[in-house]
């Protein structure tokens, strides 16, 4: 975490000229088998992609920044790398702040266990501390409002269920700095209406918010910058409306050129 | 080093859920645990008294359950722990926990399935009649030279693993010839038509599990405290192994969230 006088303490996040590149295997699982096999051929194996070139943004705190783009334009890689769980291959990333990452549902879970011990499990693999878990136990449980599967092994529980537990355990971290990756198709209908409004009381209360979705509504309602990626790069950087309807002219003009290309 | 130890809570109940995931706070679960390398070593024992008519009895068993027991302390931690890493991808891919959590806590849970076994022996080496006596403090010291050495081992596996993935596939091979390598079916002193200083058994000795069994077997059957150049011998080999399998694994570990 860098602090130099330059830097300016309001920013939350700042990103510059960042690059991450991927090198993508050819086979899927890299054995000790296919490696001797393709020891004496010239071909190589590996392919490397970039997967973000040369990104440059910054967030100010008490700002919520939504990431839109088509798959694959790199959103997921942005948010892992300023998670500082992917190195950057060039470029810097400065992140003043505790990072919460809500990137996936059910990460640590172990689903021999019951719900209330994977909420331990869950909570602690995302950093938080022992008396944070117990602070929160009981509001953890009484959203999840599963009750009495709360303590029944989580291999029986519904897909639902378990999403519900899920993102139970992810919605009362506490954050400082939250990212977040396209969790919210938590459950059924009440409990998605749940969490959409605890995500609202998360970003009123979080320092600063990264969102990926693909809900274009939902990043309308409530970032209040946005920016949209494209082939690892930014295409636009701006207010929501804005970005917004370009990204939706866009993707209909795309749609449109694939129809009249017979596809 | 400090996020490690912030992650000690972590790596508590990791172990913990793994353990009980095993039923291991269950009787049954324990017996499960203990029954696999029971049974491996009554089969040895009826190879060699059976078969080779030799005069081995009750002694013998004890002395094949104490070393198959600590050998699978070893075996049984580098198997689970091989695949540490590439087993937690959606740990690796979506936090920021220190990863090295994950091959301490399949070393940790290793060494937790471990004590049953122990109790087991302890009332077998009874049984036996064999020596009880003040040389028995040095189990302790053994056992963490062995902890720390599996520590190293699994850090190496687990990095291995990592780029080959069919690692975990090929090691069942390599720990059965590392046992039969190893003195748990015998003493390298009883080996037959060899000097003891001939090359055959220097390479013997190269393992870095002979120093660390044949210290154990020296308190458990001889009764006496351990050689003290082969308890150092032990400790440079366990110390040895954690450095270039911690160096391994953290040169590497940035590396980990691409991979798995």
């Amino acid at each position: 975490m860098d602090v130099s006088g330059k830097s300016r303490q309001d920013l939350a996040i700042e990103v510059t000229d960042l690059k991450v590149r991927y090198r993508a295997h050819m086979d899927r699982r890299p054995t000790l088998k296919t490696t001797l096999r393709h020891l004496g051929q010239r071909r190589r194996m590996t392919r490397t992609i970039t997967a973000l070139d040369g990104v440059t943004f910054s967030l100010p705190r008490g700002n919520v920044l939504g990431v839109i783009g088509s798959n694959g334009a790199g959103k997921s890689t942005l948010l892992r790398a300023m998670a500082g769980i992917l190195p950057p291959a060039e470029g810097r990333i400065v992140v003043r702040g505790e990072v919460t990452t809500l990137l996936s549902l059910g990460v640590g879970f172990n689903k021999t266990l019951s719900g209330r011990e994977n909420i331990y499990l869950g909570a602690l693999a995302s950093g938080k501390a022992l008396f944070q878990v117990e602070e929160q136990l009981d509001a953890i449980v009484d959203f999840a409002d599963l009750g009495e599967w709360i303590d029944m092994p989580v291999e029986t529980y519904s897909s639902g269920m378990y999403s519900r537990l899920a993102f139970s355990v992810a919605a009362h971290m506490d954050p400082d700095i939250l990212m977040i990756d396209e969790s919210l198709s938590a459950g059924d209908a009440a409990f998605r209406e749940k969490a959409t409004n605890r995500m609202h009381e998360l970003c009123a209360g979080a320092g600063a918010i990264v969102l990926v979705s693909h809900s274009l509504q939902f990043i309308n309602g409530l970032a209040t910058d946005v920016i949209w990626l494209d082939k690892g790069k930014i295409k636009q950087h701006g207010t929501p409306e804005a970005v917004v309807a370009a990204y939706t002219e866009f993707a209909k003009a795309k749609k449109a050129a694939a129809i009249s290309r017979g596809i | 080093m400090q996020r490690v130890w912030q992650g000690r809570t972590y790596l508590y109940f990791r172990t913990r859920a793994e353990l009980k995931a095993r039923h291991f706070d269950s009787w049954f679960g324990q017996l499960w645990v203990v029954l696999n390398p029971l049974l491996l070593a009554l089969v040895y024992w009826l190879l060699f008294t059976i078969v080779r008519r030799s005069s081995h009895g009750f002694d013998f068993l004890t002395f094949l359950v104490g070393g198959l027991f600590a050998y699978y302390y070893t075996r049984n931690a580098g198997q689970a722990g091989s695949t540490a890493v590439t087993a937690g991808g959606s740990l690796i891919a979506n936090t920021t926990l220190p990863r090295v959590l994950l091959p301490m806590s399949s070393v940790l849970t290793a060494l937790l399935l471990y004590i049953p076994g122990l109790a087991v022996y302890a009332i077998l080496h009874l049984i036996a009649g064999f020596p009880v006596g003040g040389q028995l403090l040095a189990l302790p010291l053994i056992l963490f030279i062995q902890t720390v050495f599996n520590l190293g081992l699994v850090l190496v596996l687990s990095t291995l693993t990592v780029y080959f993935r069919d690692t975990s596939s090929f090691l069942p091979y390599v720990f059965r010839l590392w046992l039969y390598l190893s003195p748990v079916l015998y003493r390298f002193d009883e080996i037959q038509g060899t000097s003891a200083a001939g090359p055959a058994h220097v390479i013997l000795r190269m393992n870095p599990l002979y120093p660390i069994l044949e210290t154990w077997h020296q308190v458990l059957s001889d009764g006496r405290w351990p050689d003290q150049g082969l308890l150092l011998i032990a400790l440079l080999w366990a110390v040895g192994t954690l450095a270039f399998g911690a160096w391994l694994f953290l040169s590497r570990e940035r590396d980990f969230a691409v991979r798995v």
